[in-house]
């Protein structure tokens, strides 16, 4: 499991790039990932595009972000999803919640 | 400087003894000795010394002999060994380490000698940690385990009031399925309707069982009292999204079982496809997540509108947890979704897909399933399921009998409010008519569907001859709900003494044309159609059943002679 967070030049984007499982047990670090930043940024792009699997409790970690965000006008795209990945969105409608691309 | 130890010498050359016991003591450290190999044990299991030098070769008994006696008296704990040996050969020395911890050449070298002693302290030490260690998660988790079962029997007093026993239920849930984040509940309420809630809650352990009792009390209260599933799914969405932190969510299908009407309105979020298989053509219908999980939205923004499927008795419904499609075989593949499919597809007749499914999961993981949900329910005759009496919770001593009220329901109550269990609150305050609470309901609610649907919303019950135009019936009721503006239903209740018993007369109009009486009579003459039950169900039920002449309303009444 590997997190990174990298912020884009103008701070306006945070992308975050996930890497493995992404479980209960990214829990710390996905959330190191957004808070410890220097910047405010105006959107989130979370890319899974290597992460092999994704539980419930990423589903949670995924609403904790939205809600560090902004809730409602949280701006946060999910890219790069394998078909595995969809799936799992999809069931729990979180297309309703989030940009999935 | 290390700790001051106990320490045992056995050695037989009494030379040898004396220098070793010099050495030893001259590092700050206590001296036992012997002098072969069955004293040093009964030394060692006197005085319980810390560290054993023991010479290998002694007469009574030897060192290794002696080592292994120690060992085992010594137990878990590490009570390090180190031989004292002329021996040279490789064999012997690996020999010492088999049995003891480390060995020492002949002569003795004091620098090494409490290098040793200290390295061997330090080991000593390590393992005594690490026992600690270990008695103390043991002792935590006994104490874990404790607390589950003391939780875990509480809920099951919520969680057991349902009726998971009923006839046409059978489900698969692991004892500990709280713990896994796993509920299922199930309870009829008074009109005979059973309702079904599967649900899994994020994540595992008490994070995850915590929620699983506001919602069991949540859907058993509202269920026991008549309210409709929406207005059940809108109170555990809102109790839920109040109480839970954000992340913590429960994907849930929530059913509504209707015998009366032969039709189960379907609710999914965030969990697996249910399953309905139609016995008499063989085809299977997904009932698939629409919705977001309980506990994500805010109460504004949840959306509670359901599936309606027609059903036939012998139909089935199959819902799961998603520990049945994650379950992993031994080379860590999930089962999936298409493995299950095989399963439904497989021919087999429908009262065994349960054990199918069941032997599917034990043949692809290889042992038996413990982190599994599963329920099967099957649509039966009414009379095939028996129910359980209302429950009052007070005694029922003092009635009211000699009243009247009228109520009338527009346009905004009617989209946002079921009136009926408000009505039968009501009505359950006078005793005579508790016994036939479930049939006073089940007809107040047919009145009111039929007042709403035909009469307020002008829907044509002939849409519903088929499943296809069931479907598309439901979906038109919700769209002009929402577009209602104006329209009303009234309810006029009455209660009167007649002679020592009484009757109930109940006045049912709308503001359409709702029982405009020949298209009442046609429905309700053709046998089988899925429309005609409701006014069928109605005039079975009450005592006495009329329509108003000019088709804007009917009377029902309950009556009832004095009790012995």
């Amino acid at each position: 499991m590997a997190i990174t967070a990298l912020p884009s030049g103008d701070g306006e984007e945070l992308i975050i790039h996930i890497q493995g499982r992404f479980d209960f047990s990214a829990h710390q670090e996905f959330r190191d990932a957004y808070e410890r930043v220097n910047v405010t940024p105006q959107r989130y792009v979370v890319d899974l595009q290597h992460a092999t699997y994704l539980d419930s409790s990423a589903l949670g970690m995924l609403l904790l972000l939205r809600d560090h965000a902004g809730g409602d006008q949280a701006r946060i795209s999910l890219v790069n999803c394998n078909p595995d990945v969809r799936k799992i969105l999809s069931i729990s409608n979180f297309e309703q919640l989030f940009k999935i691309a | 400087m290390p700790a001051r130890l106990t320490i045992l010498i056995a050695e037989d050359s009494p030379a040898d003894r004396m220098l070793l016991s010099t050495i030893v003591s001259r590092q700050g450290h206590r001296v036992l000795t012997a002098s072969n190999g069955l004293e040093a044990v009964g030394m060692f299991g006197q005085e319980r010394p810390q560290l054993v030098l023991m010479d290998a070769l002694m007469p009574v008994m030897d060192g290794f002999e002696a080592a292994r006696r120690i060992k085992d008296l010594a137990g878990e704990a590490l009570v390090p060994i180190i031989f004292l040996t002329s021996l040279s050969e490789s064999e012997a020395l690996a020999r010492c380490l088999e049995v003891g911890d480390d060995f020492l050449g002949k002569p003795y070298n004091a620098v090494i000698l409490q290098a040793k002693i200290t390295a061997m302290d330090r080991l000593r030490r390590l393992q005594q940690t690490v026992l600690q260690q270990r008695d103390l998660i043991a002792r935590h988790n006994e104490h874990l385990l404790n607390e589950q079962r003391v939780a875990k029997a509480v809920f099951d007093k919520v969680a057991h009031s349902g009726c998971l026993s009923a006839a046409n239920i059978r489900f698969l849930q692991s004892p500990f399925a709280l713990f896994n984040g796993d509920i299922l509940l199930a309870a009829f309420n008074p009109s005979g309707d059973m309702h079904v809630l599967l649900g899994d809650f994020t994540g595992h352990g008490l994070p995850a069982a915590i929620g699983a009792m506001p919602l069991a009390e949540v859907f058993y209260g509202m269920t026991a009292k008549g309210f409709p599933m929406m207005e059940i799914l809108r109170e555990m969405n809102a109790k839920l999204k109040r109480i839970l932190p954000v992340g913590v969510f429960c994907c849930a299908t929530m059913l509504s079982l209707s015998f009366q009407r032969q039709l189960v309105e379907v609710w999914n979020g965030g969990l697996p496809d249910g399953h309905l298989l139609r016995t008499a053509t063989g085809e299977r219908v997904a009932l698939v997540s629409r919705h977001l999980p309980l506990g994500v939205l805010e109460p504004e923004a949840f959306n509670a509108s359901c599936e309606v499927q027609p059903l036939q008795p012998g139909d089935r419904i199959f819902l799961l947890s998603d520990g049945v499609l994650e379950t992993r075989d031994s080379h860590d593949r999930q089962l999936g979704e298409e493995r299950l499919l095989q399963v439904f597809s497989g021919g087999h007749a429908p009262e065994q897909l349960f054990d199918e499914i069941q032997r599917a999961l034990a043949d692809f993981r290889g042992e038996a399933q413990d982190d599994v949900s599963m329920i099967e329910l099957c649509m039966v005759d009414e009379a095939a399921l028996v129910r359980p009496p209302l429950l009052f919770s007070d005694s029922g001593q003092s009635s009211l009998l000699d009243w009247s009220a009228d109520f009338e329901f527009r346009g905004e109550a009617l989209k946002r409010f079921n009136p009926m269990p408000f009505l039968l609150q009501l009505l359950m305050e006078v005793r005579e008519l508790r016994a036939r609470g479930g049939a006073l309901y089940a007809v107040m609610s047919e009145l009111y569907s039929n007042a709403l649907e035909h009469g307020v919303l002008g829907l044509d019950s002939a849409l519903k001859s088929d499943a296809q135009g069931f479907a598309h019936y439901y979906r038109e009721r919700d769209q002009r709900l929402q577009a209602l503006q104006e329209g009303f239903v009234r309810f006029g209740l009455e209660l009167m003494p007649q002679g020592a018993g009484g009757c109930l007369r109940i006045r049912v109009q709308d503001s359409g044309c709702g029982f405009a009486t020949d298209s009442v009579c046609a429905a309700s003459c053709v046998s089988d159609s899925l429309s005609g039950r409701g006014l069928r169900l109605v005039r079975q039920l009450a005592d006495h059943f009329q329509l108003l002449a000019d088709g804007s309303g009917a009377i029902v009444e309950f009556r009832w002679t004095a009790q012995a």
